[in-house]
């Protein structure tokens, strides 16, 4: 690692001044970002520790909806997150438990890995994204791998998921590194249904339209049986072929609905 | 440079570090506890998990400045207060639950934070816990078999494989 200077502020404010600093760098649970900084992928001037700040940290569910600190570590989803069962079972189930002690809701999506389990939950969920200015529709705010429309020095606060009738996640897991090889939210509103993939594209996570018009017609496994696989162009390598990962997605979204009940 | 303060198996400890020292630097380096491994270096294999305010954490992916103030349990903190093997270390003995010992503190580790939290777990419990740490002796089945042992559970039906 590149030398840095190290600062962990108790408020929000002070952590939104402290990355007014050229070249700063917010951390979340370090998860990514450290091992990041071990290959000197990043040379960041200053980092700020987002982990000292309380008032990023907590699950409160209130009228139809469950808001998640930014902070808040996977761990704690998986285990305060009841009002919305499918959202804290896929917590429970990224990488390791070690990882889930420290990672964080708000460092995942702010880094938006394409095989990252939380963009799917937020897109399927259309979740809003809040921020220390401003809240931003999960539709807006993936925009390709490891992009996002965050600005620099932007602090995600919270994200506030509505809670679905039904959803369900189906991870077809790398073993090695325990991420999605392609993983498949499905989440039944009012409304309609949506369906967000994470780990196929080379886009990163997607909404496969289709199968949402399908299955908001008839929500049964059946309904995605006749579809053709999602076109765009699917990530190939070691692990799986783009075609291999376009069919596993027909597959496990399948399966999501089936488990959705 | 910077100065940090924790707790570490019951003891305040301090030291001057740099921002990017990470945890296990501060514990292996700065206060002589080489109990704690650093085996792969890239958070994927678990030698280095210790308790931060009894969360189990991998210490290679952790700053020490990031965990200044809290309380910090390595292996060298597991055994009894008469020096005796804790139940889970002793549980690993009896069942021949390591070969070369390398990943030995980290699976000690993780397993005490697993017990915490469920007293009782199923060997697939037991499995899905184990899965941040690596045994390159591929020694799994004895090391299961010893948390299994360690929850007060018969292991009798288990095969010696």
């Amino acid at each position: 690692m590149y030398a840095f200077d190290f600062v962990k502020p108790k408020t929000l404010a002070e952590a939104v001044k402290a990355l007014g600093a050229e070249d700063a760098q917010a951390l979340g649970g370090g998860q990514t970002l450290i091992p990041t900084l071990k290959q000197r992928l990043a040379q960041p001037a200053v980092l700020v520790s987002l982990s000292g700040i309380a008032e990023l940290k907590g699950v409160k569910a209130a009228g139809g909806s469950l808001t998640i600190g930014g902070g808040t570590s996977h761990a704690t989803v998986a285990k305060e997150a009841k009002a919305y069962p499918a959202l804290a079972a896929l917590a429970a189930n990224i990488g390791d438990p070690a990882v889930r002690s420290l990672g964080t809701i708000g460092g995942s999506i702010a880094n938006n890995d394409p095989s990252a389990d939380y963009p799917a939950a937020v897109l399927a969920s259309g979740a809003t994204v809040v921020t220390n200015t401003r809240e931003i529709a999960a539709d807006d705010f993936f925009q390709g791998m490891f992009t996002t429309a965050l600005e620099p020095g932007e602090i995600i606060t919270a994200v506030r998921f509505p809670v679905p009738e039904k959803a369900n996640y189906q991870k077809f897991e790398q073993p090695a590194s325990r991420f999605a090889l392609v993983g498949v939210f499905v989440a039944k509103y009012a409304a309609g249904v949506r369906v967000a993939v994470t780990g196929a594209s080379t886009e990163g996570v997607f909404r496969w339209t289709e199968a949402e018009k399908a299955l908001s017609a008839n929500f049964a496994a059946s309904a995605v049986a006749g579809l053709a696989v999602p076109g765009g162009e699917m990530i190939a390598d070691i692990h799986g072929s783009a075609a291999y990962r376009a069919h596993l997605i027909k597959v496990l979204t399948g399966r999501a609905v089936a488990a959705a009940g | 440079m910077p100065k940090v303060t924790m707790r570490v198996n019951g003891r305040e400890v301090s030291g001057e570090v740099e921002g990017r020292t990470l945890l296990v630097q501060f514990l292996r380096e700065g206060l002589g506890l080489t109990g704690t491994h650093v085996g792969c270096d890239t958070s994927q294999c678990g030698a280095c998990t210790v308790h931060v305010n009894g969360l189990q954490v991998k210490s290679c992916t952790t700053f020490a400045l990031d965990v200044d103030g809290a309380e910090v349990t390595t292996i060298e903190g597991m055994a009894n207060a008469d020096g005796s093997l804790s139940v889970i270390q002793q549980a690993f003995q009896d069942h021949h639950g390591l070969q070369c010992g390398f990943c030995t503190p980290g699976m000690v580790m993780a397993a005490a934070a697993l017990l915490k939290e469920n007293p009782k777990p199923t060997e697939a419990q037991i499995r899905h816990h184990l899965e941040g740490n690596i045994c390159r002796c591929t020694g799994y089945h004895n090391i299961v078999k010893a948390v299994l042992a360690a929850s007060g559970q018969d292991v009798s039906a288990i095969a010696a494989e």
